[in-house]
C-alpha cells in the first residue's frame, strides 16, 4: 500500500479473501476510498463478505471465483483481476492450506496439494503480476507465509517448507522490484484463531485474526520488509532457529 | 475484536482440543469444526451449530457427533438505515451490532447480561433482557430468518412465511435446522446513556411494590443477596434497578473493550457462603436507600463483561446456574421456601437475579419467559450436594407449575422437560433428525 491515507483511492487486490485474517484486514482497511476486488472459491461466502463491506462503506468491490492453487490458470485469473482494476496499490495473498503431515507421508497427492496451495501456486501467481508492477513503479505486495516456515519440524515439515520456499521467493522479489519502488511485505504468524486451526487446542500464545490484521496494516505503513506477527514471535523463532538438532530431535514440535 | 473471546471458554490446560459451555461442567474432547455448508451436508451422524458457548448448561455441547462453530459467519448482510432493518449471518456477536450501529443511533431491542453471544444463540434461546415486561422476547424482533436443514433444504421463515418452522426455531434450542441468517429490527436511541435508578429493598413483598411501581420504566431488574434471608420471612435484601435510555441526544459513544482477565482457575470453594455473604452486603451497603445517576449501557446491561472468564472464579469444577419462572401467584411463596431451603443447605449463590416477565405471549414453542417472575442463581458445583439442592428447587418449580431454562440447565430431566415445555409434542414434528445435543439427549422425550 502506497498510503494508508483515507482521502487516497486506492485499489486492494485479495487472493483467499474468504480466510479469517483476510476478512479482519479487509475490514479494517475498508473506507469510502478503498475499491476491492476479492478473489476466492467460495462464491457464497465471497458474496456475503461483498455485502458487509458495502454496508462498510467501500467505494466499490468487485469478486472472483477461482481455484488459486491451480497453477495453469493464474494467468487467467491475474487478467480477471487486471479487467477489474488499472492498478494495483496492494495486493495481499491470504490463500493456503495447513494439511495434514502424517496423512501426506501415506499418500502424496496430499503432499503435492499442501505444496502446490501454499508455494507453486503462490509463486506462479506473483510472476504474473510482477511485470505489472515493474510497469506501475508503485505499490505494495504482501503474502502470509509461517512461523513455520523458519525451521523444519517433524509435525508439519510439508507445510513448513512451502511456506519457507515462499518466504525464500518473496524475499527474492523484494530485491528484483525494489529497483522499481515497489514493496513487498513478507509476513510470518505465530498460532491464529481461524477455521484452519480449529482442530487446535487454544491458549496463551493465540491471537485473534483482527490482531494480525492490525500488525500487517502497522508493517505496510512501515514499509517493512517481513514481520512476525505478533512480535514476540521474533524472538521465539530465533531461540527455536538457535536450538542445536541433537536436541531439537528430543522435542515433538 | 471479538476473537480474543472466542476461545476465552477453554480452560488452559492439557494440549488435547477441548471446549465447553459456560458453566464448564463437561469439557468435550473432539474438536470443533468451522460451519461450512458442504461439511454440513456430508457429514454422517449426529451435528450441532454452537454460537460463542455462553449458554451454562450442555444445551450447546454434544459429546457424541460433529459441532459446527457458526463464529466465523460474521458478516452483516443487509442494513436499512431508515427503517433499523439489519440483517447478518447467525456468528454475528451481538458486542459486533453495538459496535457498528450504537454510533447511527441503534440498539439491540433485547439483549442479554453479556454482549458476547451471537444471532444465532439468541434465537435458539429465544433470549430475554431487562426489557421483558415492555416488549418480550428478542423473537419478536425478528422479522425473517433462513434455515438450513441436514436434508439440503434451505427454507426462510417469518411470522408469515413457514410460521409454524419460524415458531418452532425460535427458543427451539438450534434443533431444528442450522440458523444461516437472521433478520431482526433495531431500535432507535439518541444517546448511549442510561438513566438510572437504584433502590434498596427489603423482603420479595417490597420488591413487589417497587416492581408494581416500576412497570413503565423500560428496563427494571433487581439484585438479590439471597444469604440475607431469614427463616420462613420473605426478608432478602436486594438493589431494584430501572432505567432507560437517556432521551436526549448526546454522545453515542459505543462500550470499551474488557480489561481485566481471570487468568486461571481459582481454588474450588473461593465461593462460600462466608464470603459471598461479605461480597453481597458490602454490595448491598454501597448503595444509598434510594440513588440516581447516569450510566453508559455497558455498565447497566453487561456489568460482568468487564472482567474476561469470571466464570473461572467458581473453580475447576464449574457452576451450576439454575433460573426458573414462576407465574405470579406462587411466585412470593415459592421464592422465599427456595431461599430457605438454599440457606440450610449451607450453599449460597453469588449472583441473585430476580425481575418479572410481563404478559406478552412467547413466539417460540419452547421459549422460555411465560408471565411471572423469574429468579437467577448460581452454585458452584460441589458435587452430590449441589445437585441435591437443585433437584429440591426443580420440585419447587413444578409444584409451582413454574419452568426452567435451557440455556442455564444441566439437570433437568424428561419427565421435567414435558411439564415445563407442554408444546414439545408439537416441536418433535420440526426438529431435524439429524441434529442434537447432550441437552436433548437428557431430556428428549422419547
Ligand atoms: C453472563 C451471562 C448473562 C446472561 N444473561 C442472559 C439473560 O439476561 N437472558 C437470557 O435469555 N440469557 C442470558 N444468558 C444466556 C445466553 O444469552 C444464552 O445462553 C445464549 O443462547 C448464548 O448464545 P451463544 O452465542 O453463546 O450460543 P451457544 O451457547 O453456543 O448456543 C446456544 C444454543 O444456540 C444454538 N445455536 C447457536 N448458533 C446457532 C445457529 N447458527 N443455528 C442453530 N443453532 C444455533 C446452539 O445449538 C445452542 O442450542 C446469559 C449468559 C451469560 C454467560
Ligand atoms: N491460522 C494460523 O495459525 C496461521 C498461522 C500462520 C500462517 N497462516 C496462514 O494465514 C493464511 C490465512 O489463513 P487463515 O488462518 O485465515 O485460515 P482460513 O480462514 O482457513 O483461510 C485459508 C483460506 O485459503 C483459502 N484457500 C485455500 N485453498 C484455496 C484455493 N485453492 N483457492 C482459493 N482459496 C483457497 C480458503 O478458502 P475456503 O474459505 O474456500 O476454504 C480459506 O479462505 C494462510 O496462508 C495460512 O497458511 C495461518
Amino acid at each position: 500500500m502506497t498510503n494508508l491515507d483515507p482521502d487516497l483511492i486506492q485499489t486492494i487486490v485479495v487472493l483467499g479473501a474468504t480466510s479469517a485474517i483476510a476478512k479482519a484486514f479487509i475490514r479494517q482497511c475498508c473506507n469510502a476510498q478503498t475499491k476491492f476486488v476479492l478473489v476466492g472459491r467460495d462464491e457464497e461466502a465471497l458474496d456475503a463478505i461483498k455485502s458487509d463491506l458495502i454496508i462498510r462503506k467501500a467505494r466499490s468491490i468487485e469478486t472472483i471465483v477461482a481455484d488459486l492453487a491451480d497453477c495453469f490458470r493464474a494467468k487467467e485469473t491475474v487478467q480477471a483481476v487486471m479487467a477489474r482494476c488499472s492498478r494495483v496499490d496492494l495486493l495481499f495473498i491470504s490463500y493456503g492450506i495447513l494439511g495434514d503431515n502424517a496423512e501426506a507421508l501415506k499418500d502424496n497427492v496430499l503432499t503435492q496439494e499442501i505444496i502446490t496451495s501454499n508455494f507453486t501456486s503462490v509463486a506462479c501467481l506473483l510472476s504474473e503480476f510482477t511485470p505489472i508492477f515493474e510497469k506501475q513503479k508503485t505499490g505494495s505486495i504482501a503474502v502470509i507465509t509461517s512461523v513455520a516456515g523458519d525451521r523444519g519440524r517433524q509435525s508439519n515439515y510439508i507445510y513448513g517448507s512451502a511456506k519457507g520456499g515462499l518466504a525464500l521467493f518473496l524475499q527474492g522479489l523484494r530485491h528484483y522490484l525494489s529497483k522499481y519502488g515497489v514493496h513487498v511485505l513478507t509476513i510470518k504468524p505465530g498460532f491464529v484463531d481461524t477455521p484452519m486451526t480449529s482442530a487446535f487446542k487454544k491458549g496463551l500464545l493465540w491471537a485473534s485474526p483482527e490482531k494480525i490484521a492490525r500488525g500487517i496494516r502497522h508493517a505496510l505503513l512501515k514499509k517493512k520488509s517481513s514481520v512476525y506477527l505478533p512480535g514476540f514471535w521474533k524472538w521465539i523463532m530465533i531461540i527455536i532457529k538457535l536450538v542445536p538438532e541433537s536436541i531439537f530431535h528430543k522435542t515433538k514440535l | 475484536m471479538v476473537v480474543m473471546y472466542r476461545n476465552s471458554t477453554i480452560p488452559t490446560g492439557a494440549m488435547t482440543p477441548m471446549w465447553t459451555s459456560w458453566g464448564r461442567l463437561l469439557s468435550i474432547e473432539t474438536p470443533q469444526h468451522p460451519f461450512r455448508k458442504k461439511p454440513f451436508l456430508s457429514t454422517n451422524g449426529t451435528i450441532l451449530a454452537t454460537g460463542n458457548l455462553k449458554s451454562y448448561g450442555d444445551s450447546c455441547l454434544l459429546s457424541n457427533g460433529t459441532a459446527f462453530s457458526m463464529l466465523f459467519q460474521d458478516n452483516i448482510l443487509a442494513w436499512n438505515p431508515q427503517s433499523g432493518r439489519l440483517k447478518v449471518e447467525a456468528g454475528v456477536l451481538l458486542d459486533h451490532i453495538l459496535q457498528n450501529f450504537v454510533p447511527e443511533g441503534w440498539f439491540l431491542p433485547v439483549t442479554p447480561g453479556t454482549k458476547y453471544v451471537s444471532v444465532g444463540g439468541a434465537v435458539a434461546n429465544d433470549i430475554h433482557g431487562k426489557n421483558h415486561h415492555r416488549v418480550g422476547t428478542f423473537g419478536h424482533f425478528i422479522t425473517s430468518l433462513k434455515l438450513l436443514r441436514s436434508n439440503g433444504e434451505a427454507i426462510v421463515c417469518s411470522p408469515s412465511a413457514n410460521s409454524n418452522l419460524f415458531q418452532a426455531t425460535i427458543g427451539g434450542l438450534g434443533l431444528t435446522g442450522i440458523i444461516d441468517w437472521v433478520e431482526i429490527q433495531l431500535i432507535p436511541i439518541k444517546s448511549s446513556l442510561m438513566d438510572v435508578e437504584w433502590l434498596r429493598f427489603e423482603g420479595i413483598p417490597e420488591f413487589l411494590e417497587l416492581n408494581t411501581a416500576s412497570s413503565h420504566y423500560d428496563y427494571t431488574v433487581s439484585w438479590l443477596d439471597c444469604t440475607s434471608s431469614k427463616k420462613g420471612k420473605a426478608s432478602a435484601k436486594g438493589i431494584y434497578i430501572r432505567g432507560r435510555h437517556h432521551p436526549d441526544p448526546s454522545c453515542l459513544s459505543i462500550h470499551k473493550k474488557p480489561y481485566l482477565k481471570i487468568p486461571f482457575n481459582f481454588p474450588d470453594l473461593t465461593l462460600n457462603k462466608y464470603t459471598i455473604g461479605m461480597f453481597n452486603k458490602l454490595y448491598y451497603h454501597h448503595f444509598p436507600k434510594h440513588k440516581k445517576g447516569t450510566q453508559h449501557y455497558d455498565p447497566f446491561f453487561y456489568p460482568l463483561d468487564q472482567l474476561i472468564d469470571w466464570n473461572l472464579i467458581y473453580g475447576k469444577r464449574g457452576l451450576y446456574q439454575f433460573q426458573c419462572v414462576i407465574p405470579f401467584k406462587h411466585s412470593l411463596s415459592t421464592f422465599q421456601t427456595m431461599l430457605d431451603i438454599i440457606a440450610a443447605s449451607g450453599q449460597a449463590s453469588f449472583l441473585s437475579v430476580l425481575k418479572s416477565f410481563g404478559s406478552i405471549p412467547s413466539i417460540g414453542l419452547l421459549s422460555f419467559p411465560e408471565e411471572g417472575l423469574t429468579l437467577c442463581l448460581d452454585f458452584a458445583n460441589q458435587g452430590i450436594k449441589t445437585l441435591t439442592l437443585l433437584k429440591q428447587l426443580d420440585e419447587l418449580v413444578l409444584a409451582a407449575r413454574g419452568r426452567r431454562y435451557p440455556a442455564k440447565d444441566a439437570t433437568m430431566t424428561r419427565n421435567q422437560f414435558k411439564q415445563f415445555y407442554p408444546n414439545w409434542n408439537t416441536f418433535l414434528a420440526y426438529k431435524d433428525p439429524k441434529i442434537s445435543s447432550d441437552f436433548w439427549e437428557r431430556v428428549s422425550p422419547q
